[in-house]
């Protein structure tokens, strides 16, 4: 029978029983109590019996085993005292077991909204998807996608698996996975994600991931193995209640012996008084504090696209005094863009066009970009010649030309004239220069930087504004690098470090506090690792990284921040339960034991029972706010 | 004379609680039976978790059937954290729960509230 059953029987049962305890006879008198209590006993209260019993063999106690002693103990006593013609205490007992019960029930609704974090994200899955096979659409379950099948999406359908745009363009709600707001603008080439989302365009795409590689699936997996994890300070909990329910019954024992014996209480009295002490130190509060709040944090963190992977990075991010920032791609976006064009723009940069089409290198493609969008011409060269280090040469209607740095020029003996001022101004934000010029002059210049992303600012900000010293970390010169942390307002650069170096400047830190460190999870791996929390920017089509133990879906660092907060958020409210739950079990034994009896301070048995029932239910709530708090 | 009776048997039964519940005892373990290229282990969870101890070949996939035979909501769920297993276990009815024991060691395992534990030994 079911827990809201037992309790709707048991309450029903126990009207008249709290009837008569205003002093109203029932019908058929002494009879009626035993029948209906014995009721109240049997259908609420059994399973708390049988497996009392059940575990009690294998050496064990729950629970269960208290709430049987606590309710038994006063059922007993009054059969005895009801034959003996004494006064009988029925109504507590029965009264007990509805308590306990509508405890139990509330902790069932509650604890069923803090779990469904991963049923929420299982749900996202879209039902089915229309797919061109054989020149034809046809709709097929989901499930049925292959790789390379396209898939035809219409406005306001949802995206059934990861692919890449082959035709049409459109806007995405793309909120349920990264927890990005706006809707995103995507073309051919663009990337989707299953479970978004499709806004007004109609397109097709190309499906890349199918089945469990999708990141849905990945999020899935990586938030359900979380809420197995081994919760923060799990140990302490874990040495606590495996002899929890024994100590309580030798202190109710105890209780009773001293009362009757010693202070020379009634029997029933003492009796009472150890009953309570049974029923104040029900250890649920207790077992729920940790796992609740854990299921809550991640659960929240997983529809902001923040995957916190286990308690244990909980604790690690509690006290953080330094976060490490990677630069490239972490703060800045990763692809350096055109920000300066000095001299006849168009002239500029259609020689520069003309010369870095064929080039590799990725500062071409910052020039490829722009001359893109100003829908420039590109001129055919002759004689291209790239040199190693200095920029590239080639023959422009029969001219030749050079773009490159510095040296490229000074090596043809090209004077800079009045550019050397400005190729030192733009050197000095940071940017690189390149020099546009003929075989006589310089032509103009065009400057390229790899750009701080519009959040990264705002989250530095909000680093400082916790007391968290802030430290960027890169490969580049000391002067792009200054410019750039000049820009976002970091407190420290180390610049000039190799790949492999910046784990040994993450331990070096550390030496000063915990030290988190953002970045991307492939080249940054071992840093990451190396860090008290790694923080792992996704590329936004994978999550199965394993260095890091917090992953972001989405590639702003604002969300490495709320990731930290989040975190540290969670292992408070994981703190405050435990400390609630120990307050409710282990402090109400003192009161229940009738210790502050003398003035004027107990707890009667169905007190202590209404205690004990919403300790849990203020537990789980409690964990429930955790979906509500601020993080910033 | 009531009061000496209640002394008494106030110490007889801190003693019985004692010795029942924290007195040392061997835990039956089992070793999981292999079938094919897998191995498969039984667990009742009956006011506890039998065997206590389970014994693994490390490197072979593993099927853990639980069978819940105890209503208490006590044993609704059963978390493996180092498998990354949290999962509600049916009432009366077998439910397999896979994992892959990939390193030697000794984990212990645990109900939805941390009150029950049971361990897996991984050779």
């Amino acid at each position: 029978m079911s827990i809201r059953n037992r309790l709707l029987i048991s309450f029903l049962l126990s009207i008249p029983l709290l009837v008569e305890m205003l002093g109203v006879m029932l019908p058929g008198g002494m009879i009626t109590t035993v029948v209906l209590s014995s009721g109240v006993m049997s259908i609420g209260g059994g399973p708390f019996f049988v497996s009392a019993f059940k575990s009690f063999k294998n050496h064990s106690s729950n629970m269960d085993t208290l709430v049987a002693l606590g309710t038994g103990t006063a059922y007993l006593y009054s059969l005895y005292a009801a034959v003996a013609g004494l006064h009988v205490y029925f109504e507590i007992a029965a009264l007990l077991i509805v308590l306990i019960l509508l405890g139990q029930w509330f902790e069932e609704i509650t604890k069923s909204r803090a779990s469904n974090a991963v049923e929420k994200l299982l749900g996202l899955q879209a039902k089915e998807a229309t797919v061109m096979r054989g020149g034809k659409a046809i709709k097929v379950p989901s499930s049925e996608v292959v790789v390379g099948d396209i898939v035809m999406v219409k406005p306001g359908e949802k995206i059934a698996v990861d692919g890449e745009i082959t035709e049409g363009s459109s806007t995405i709600d793309e909120s349920m996975i990264t927890g990005e707001s706006m809707p995103v603008a995507k073309q051919t080439g663009d990337r989707v994600i299953g479970a978004t989302i499709n806004k007004q365009g109609s397109f097709l795409f190309r499906a890349t991931k199918v089945g469990s590689d999708t990141l849905l699936a990945q999020i899935v997996e990586l938030v359900s193995k979380a809420q197995a994890s081994r919760a923060p300070i799990q140990k302490v909990v874990d040495q606590v209640s495996s002899v929890f329910v024994p100590t309580v019954l030798i202190i109710a024992i105890l209780t009773f012996t001293v009362w009757y014996v010693f202070l020379g209480a009634a029997f029933i009295d003492a009796l009472l008084f150890a009953v309570a002490v049974i029923i104040i130190a029900c250890p649920c509060a207790l077992g729920i504090a940790t796992p609740t709040a854990l299921m809550v944090g991640t659960g929240r963190g997983a529809r902001m696209g923040i995957l916190i992977k286990s308690g244990e990075v909980l604790e690690a991010a509690r006290d953080i005094k330094t976060v490490v920032l990677d630069k490239t791609g972490t703060i800045t976006e990763g692809k350096p863009v055109v920000t300066d064009v000095i001299g006849d723009e168009q002239r500029v940069l259609e020689v520069a066009t003309a010369l870095e089409t064929t080039s590799e290198h990725p500062l071409a493609s910052a020039i490829l970009e722009v001359a893109e969008k100003r829908k420039l011409t590109v001129q055919k060269v002759a004689a291209f010649t790239a040199i190693i280090g200095k920029g590239v040469s080639a023959k422009l209607s029969g001219e030749i030309k050079y773009v490159g740095n510095r040296a490229l020029f000074v090596e043809h003996h090209i004077a800079l004239d009045s550019f050397s001022a400005e190729i030192e101004r733009l050197e000095n934000e940071g940017k690189t220069v390149l020099i546009v010029g003929g075989d006589s002059k310089v032509d103009g210049l065009v400057a390229v930087q790899d750009q701080p992303k519009a959040t990264s600012a705002e989250a530095i900000r909000n680093f400082h504004k916790y007391g968290i010293h802030t430290v960027m970390i890169t490969g580049d010169n000391e002067g792009t690098a200054r410019a750039i942390a000049r820009q976002v307002g970091v407190d420290d650069v180390i610049a000039g470090v190799l790949p492999g170096d910046k784990a040994n400047h993450v331990k070096a830190l550390q030496s000063h506090g915990k030290v988190a460190f953002v970045g991307d999870g492939i080249n940054d791996a071992p840093a990451l690792a190396q860090a008290d929390l790694g923080i792992a920017m996704g590329s936004g089509t994978d999550v199965a990284i394993e260095a890091g133990g917090i992953v972001l879906v989405k590639n702003d660092l604002q969300d490495a921040f709320l990731a930290l907060r989040l975190s540290q958020k969670t292992f408070g409210r994981i703190k405050l339960n435990l400390f609630w739950a120990l307050i409710y079990n282990t402090a109400g034994i003192p009161v229940a034991a009738g210790i502050f009896s003398g003035m004027g301070l107990a707890l009667n048995p169905a007190l202590a029972g209404t205690a004990m029932a919403f300790s849990s239910v203020s537990v789980v709530l409690s964990s429930l706010m955790l979906s509500r708090t601020k993080l910033r | 004379m009531n009061k000496i009776i209640v002394l008494m048997s106030t110490v007889l039964l801190v003693g019985l609680i004692v010795w029942w519940f924290f007195g040392k005892r061997k835990v039956e373990a089992v070793t999981a039976t292999k079938q094919g290229d897998k191995q498969i282990v039984e667990i009742v969870v009956d006011g506890g978790y039998k065997p206590g101890v389970i014994e693994l070949e490390r490197g072979m996939p593993t099927e853990i059937v639980f069978i819940r035979k105890d209503a208490s909501a006590c044993f609704e769920e059963v978390v493996l954290p180092d498998f990354g297993v949290r999962t509600h276990l049916p009432l009366n009815k077998p439910y397999t729960v896979t994992i892959d024991p990939k390193e030697a060691g000794e984990y212990k395992y645990a109900c939805g509230m941390n009150m029950f534990f049971g361990k897996v030994v991984v050779k």
